[in-house]
C-alpha cells in the first residue's frame, strides 16, 4: 500500500529530515515508527499523507506516485486518509457533532446518512452524550478521542496518527490504542508515531525505527 | 446536485454568520460601498434627467428656409412638398408671408409693422429633421442649402450642438467616476475577505488536510462577497433616491420661479437591478482574487 523509494526529505534551510528511505508497508499492516524526537517520525506522515513534497526519491501510496501529483487531484487522495494530529486541530467555534461531520460535508455527504455516520464515530469514541459540546470544554483525552471520531467518520483505508498518547494518562493511553487496533482488525491499515516504547511492547506489531533520517536495521 | 445544492446554502449560510459575528465592520463596509455606489449613480440620473430636460425644451431642432422674394405662394408650397419627401426630413411647414405677419401681430408686435405700406416678411418653409444631431443637422442644412428658391437658412443647431457636447462629458464623466469606484468597490471586497481568510485560516487548514478542495474552501467567501456587494448596492440605491426625494422640492421651487415644471425620474426597476448586478459581480470578483491570492500563499 506505501512504498518509500530512496527518499530524501530536506527542509528549506539545509536541515535534512530524512535521508534516503526504503519501505514498504502493505495494506492492513498496523506499523509504529520510533525513534527520538527530531528522527523523522513527523516528517514520514506528511509525506504520507501528501502534506510534504520528498526532495529526491519515489513515494508510492495506493498505487500513486506522490511526487507527481497534481494539486487539483490532492484533495481527493486526502479522502482517502485519516489524519490524528497531536494538537487535534479541532475546530472550536463549532459543536463537537459538527467536526465530525466536516470530513462528510467536504466530500459532498449530507442529510440523513451523514448523521448517523457522525452517531456512529461518536459513538466508537465514546463521546455521543457530548455531541452538542464544544470542543474546548472536552478534556485532553476526549479531544483526542474526537480528532479520531473525525479522522475514521469517513471510513478510510489508512490512518495515520502522530504521537497520538503524547500528553495522555496511562488509563486514557490504553482505551485509545485498543481502539486503533480494532480499527486494523476491521481492515484498516494504521500508521502511528510514538515514542512510548512500553504501549509499543504491549501491543505488539510490526516496529519501524528511525534514527537522524534513516530506517535503523 | 443535492449535495450541491445543500453546500451552496451551507455557504451561503456561513457567509451570513461571519457578517453576523462582526455587525460593526460588515456595515462600515456597506456602508463604504453604498455611497461609493451612489456617487455614480447620482451623477447617472442627474445627467439622466438634464438629457430629458433638454429633450423637452427643443422637440425637434428646426431649420427656417427665408424664400426668395419672386417666388409664388404656388411654388413655395410645391416646394414645401418636395422638401417634406427628402429622407432626412420628418416634417416641413409653409408659412406664407401672410401668416408670418398674423403671427407678428398676434404676439404684440404689429406697432414694429404698422408704419409699412408692404409686408416685409418673405415666406418661410419650417423644417424639423429626423435625426436631430448636430451632423447630421449639418448635413441636412448643406442639402438645402442647394434647393433653388431660397434665400437663406438659419439653423439653431448651435446650442443643440453645445448641449449635446455637454451631455457626452457628463456622460464620459460618469463612466470614469463609474469605473474608478467599481475598482474601490471591488478593492475593499477584497480587502475584508482578506480579513475574513485571515480569521478563518484555521478552518481552512484543517479542511484542506481532510481533503477539501479550493472550490469548496472559496465557496463561502464568494458568498460573502456577492452579499456585500449586494447589500451595498441597495444601500447605493436607496441613498440615490433619498437624495432625490430631498433635492425634489427646491428643484420644483427653482423651475416654478422660472415658469416650468420638473419632473424627477430616479433609478427605474431595471437601472436599478443592473445597480445590483453590477455590485454584486464586482463583489464577486473582488472575493474571487482575494481568496485565490490567499489560497495560493498558503501552500
Amino acid at each position: 500500500m506505501i512504498e518509500f523509494s530512496d527518499v530524501v526529505k530536506r527542509y528549506p534551510g539545509g536541515h535534512e529530515a530524512l535521508s534516503g528511505v526504503n519501505l514498504t508497508i502493505t495494506r492492513g499492516e498496523m506499523v509504529f515508527l520510533t525513534g527520538h524526537s527530531g528522527a523523522g517520525k513527523s516528517t514520514l506522515l506528511k509525506l504520507i499523507a501528501a502534506i510534504e513534497r520528498p526532495t529526491s526519491g519515489i513515494i508510492t501510496v495506493s498505487g500513486q506516485n506522490l511526487s507527481r501529483i497534481r494539486r487539483s487531484a490532492l484533495p481527493y487522495f486526502r479522502r482517502n486518509i485519516g489524519l490524528i494530529f497531536q494538537d487535534h486541530k479541532l475546530l472550536y467555534d463549532r459543536s463537537v457533532y459538527d467536526n465530525v461531520l466536516l470530513p462528510l460535508h467536504i466530500q459532498g455527504m449530507t442529510g440523513h446518512d451523514a448523521g448517523k455516520r457522525v452517531r456512529a464515530a461518536l459513538d466508537k469514541v465514546g463521546l455521543l452524550n457530548k455531541e452538542r459540546a464544544r470542543p474546548i470544554t472536552l478534556s485532553g483525552g476526549e479531544q483526542q478521542r474526537l480528532c479520531i471520531a473525525r479522522a475514521i467518520v469517513s471510513r478510510p483505508p489508512l490512518l495515520l496518527a502522530d504521537e497520538p498518547t503524547a500528553n495522555l494518562d496511562e488509563d486514557y493511553a490504553r482505551d485509545l490504542m485498543d481502539m486503533f487496533k480494532a480499527f486494523n482488525q476491521v481492515g484498516v491499515t494504521v500508521i502511528l508515531a510514538s515514542h512510548n516504547q512500553d504501549m509499543i511492547r504491549r501491543y505488539g506489531g510490526r516496529t519501524i525505527a528511525l534514527a537522524n533520517g534513516r530506517v535503523a536495521p | 446536485m443535492k449535495a450541491w445544492l445543500e453546500n451552496n446554502r451551507h455557504s451561503l449560510g456561513l457567509a451570513v454568520k461571519r457578517m453576523a459575528d462582526a455587525p460593526i465592520a460588515s456595515l462600515f463596509s456597506i456602508l463604504v460601498i453604498g455611497i461609493a455606489l451612489s456617487l455614480p449613480a447620482g451623477s447617472y440620473v442627474a445627467l439622466d434627467n438634464a438629457g430629458r430636460l433638454a429633450g423637452k425644451l427643443s422637440p425637434k431642432p428646426e431649420i427656417s428656409l427665408f424664400l426668395k422674394a419672386d417666388l409664388s405662394q404656388d411654388q413655395g408650397r410645391r416646394l414645401t412638398q418636395r422638401i417634406a419627401s427628402l429622407t432626412d426630413v420628418a416634417k416641413a411647414r409653409f408659412v406664407s408671408r401672410d401668416e408670418g405677419l398674423k403671427h407678428l401681430q398676434d404676439a404684440g408686435l404689429s406697432n414694429l409693422t404698422a408704419g409699412l405700406d408692404e409686408n416685409p416678411l418673405p415666406d418661410v418653409i419650417i423644417v424639423t429633421a429626423k435625426d436631430s444631431d448636430a451632423k447630421a443637422m449639418e448635413r441636412l442644412a448643406e442639402q438645402l442649402n442647394t434647393l433653388p428658391g431660397i434665400d437663406h437658412l438659419l439653423m439653431d443647431s448651435d446650442w443643440v450642438r453645445r448641449l449635446a457636447a455637454l451631455l457626452d462629458f457628463g456622460r464620459d464623466l460618469v463612466w470614469l467616476l463609474a469605473g474608478l469606484l467599481g475598482l474601490a468597490l471591488a478593492a475593499i471586497t477584497g480587502n475584508t475577505i482578506r480579513l475574513q481568510i485571515y480569521a478563518a485560516r484555521e478552518e481552512i487548514e484543517v479542511s484542506r488536510l481532510i481533503g477539501a478542495t479550493n472550490r469548496f474552501i472559496r465557496r463561502p467567501f464568494l458568498y460573502f462577497g456577492v452579499l456585500q456587494g449586494l447589500l451595498g448596492g441597495l444601500l447605493g440605491w436607496l441613498l440615490t433616491s433619498g437624495g432625490i426625494y430631498v433635492l425634489e422640492g427646491s428643484l420644483a421651487r427653482l423651475a416654478l420661479a422660472w415658469n416650468g415644471r420638473i419632473d424627477l425620474h430616479g433609478l427605474g426597476p431595471a437601472e436599478g437591478a443592473i445597480l445590483l448586478g453590477l455590485s454584486a459581480l464586482l463583489g464577486l470578483i473582488g472575493a474571487f482574487l482575494a481568496v485565490s491570492h490567499s489560497l495560493r500563499r498558503m501552500l
